[in-house]
């Protein structure tokens, strides 16, 4: 459930590519997820135990099938906690150089 | 696609608090406003009475009734737009609150389905549903915002 967790999860090109499946049709079957895929069902179903370890993906049962479901919450706070914030500072730079050739002081302490 | 007659979107999100605490997060109106970008439910909770979540002006973004109340540990609500019309002409969608306790955390799954395929109300609440729990996880364990402006 932590960062790292996730982190893991995704630094794998097989992983990420179950994640773009089930984006483009949620709710599907381990049989399902297998179609198309150069990875044995052994391996698929191993990457889904990693990706539901992570909260990146959510198992519910439907009568007697497992359907899987992609849970966008952990890459929404991974996206604000590492990357809005680090978004921000190239637009703080580009108000700092406006300043410069502006002729204002830029001595004042960023917020 | 395994279901094709229609549309789902699960969230999952584990709170470092106690099911009584996130329960009253999620029936509160003042405490949900923090949370919910400013806005609030309006219902007695009672089942089969109805429900609106309404905007900081007083309008209704959404009505429906709620279909079931078991405190503290699941709520479902008939869940219908008000103020798009080709979200409204959708119809009712189900939205599911499910609390489970799990060692010193809660699972908190919030199930949003409705009978129809490529539902344009369940992609439209598949943005906000992430930011509204980011900031319910970050208002329960830390008591601070993740997103303070609406989405």
């Amino acid at each position: 459930m932590d960062d790292d967790s996730v982190f893991r999860a995704l630094a794998d090109v097989s992983r990420r590519q179950l994640l773009d499946r089930l984006f483009a049709n949620n709710g599907q079957t381990l049989n399902e997820l297998c179609q198309r895929l150069a990875m044995t069902r052994q391996a698929v179903s191993k990457h889904l135990g990693i990706l539901e370890e992570a909260n990146l993906i959510s198992v519910q049962r439907q009568g007697r099938e497992k359907l899987h479901f992609i849970n966008p919450v952990p890459i929404n706070q991974i996206s604000e906690r590492w990357i809005g914030k680090f978004e921000r500072a190239p637009l703080r730079a580009s108000s700092d150089l406006k300043r410069s050739l502006e002729g204002e002081s830029h001595d004042e302490p960023h917020e | 696609m395994t279901n094709p007659t229609n549309s789902n979107f699960v969230y999952v999100t584990y709170i470092r608090t106690t099911p009584d605490r996130l329960w009253s997060a999620l029936t509160e109106p003042e405490f949900m406003k923090q949370y919910w970008f400013g806005m609030h439910q309006q219902t007695t909770w009672q089942p089969g009475s109805p429900w609106a979540l309404k905007f900081t002006d007083g309008r209704s973004a959404d009505t429906g009734e709620i279909a079931e109340f078991d405190p503290p540990k699941r709520i479902v609500i008939n869940w219908r737009n008000e103020f798009r019309e080709e979200l409204k002409a959708e119809g009712y969608s189900r939205c599911t609150m499910e609390l489970e306790p799990q060692h010193d955390a809660v699972k908190l799954t919030i199930t949003h389905s409705i009978d129809r395929p490529d539902s344009k109300l369940i992609g439209a609440v598949s943005g906000g549903w992430p930011k509204i729990l980011s900031n319910l996880k970050s208002l329960l364990e830390s008591g601070t915002l993740v997103f303070a402006e609406k989405f």
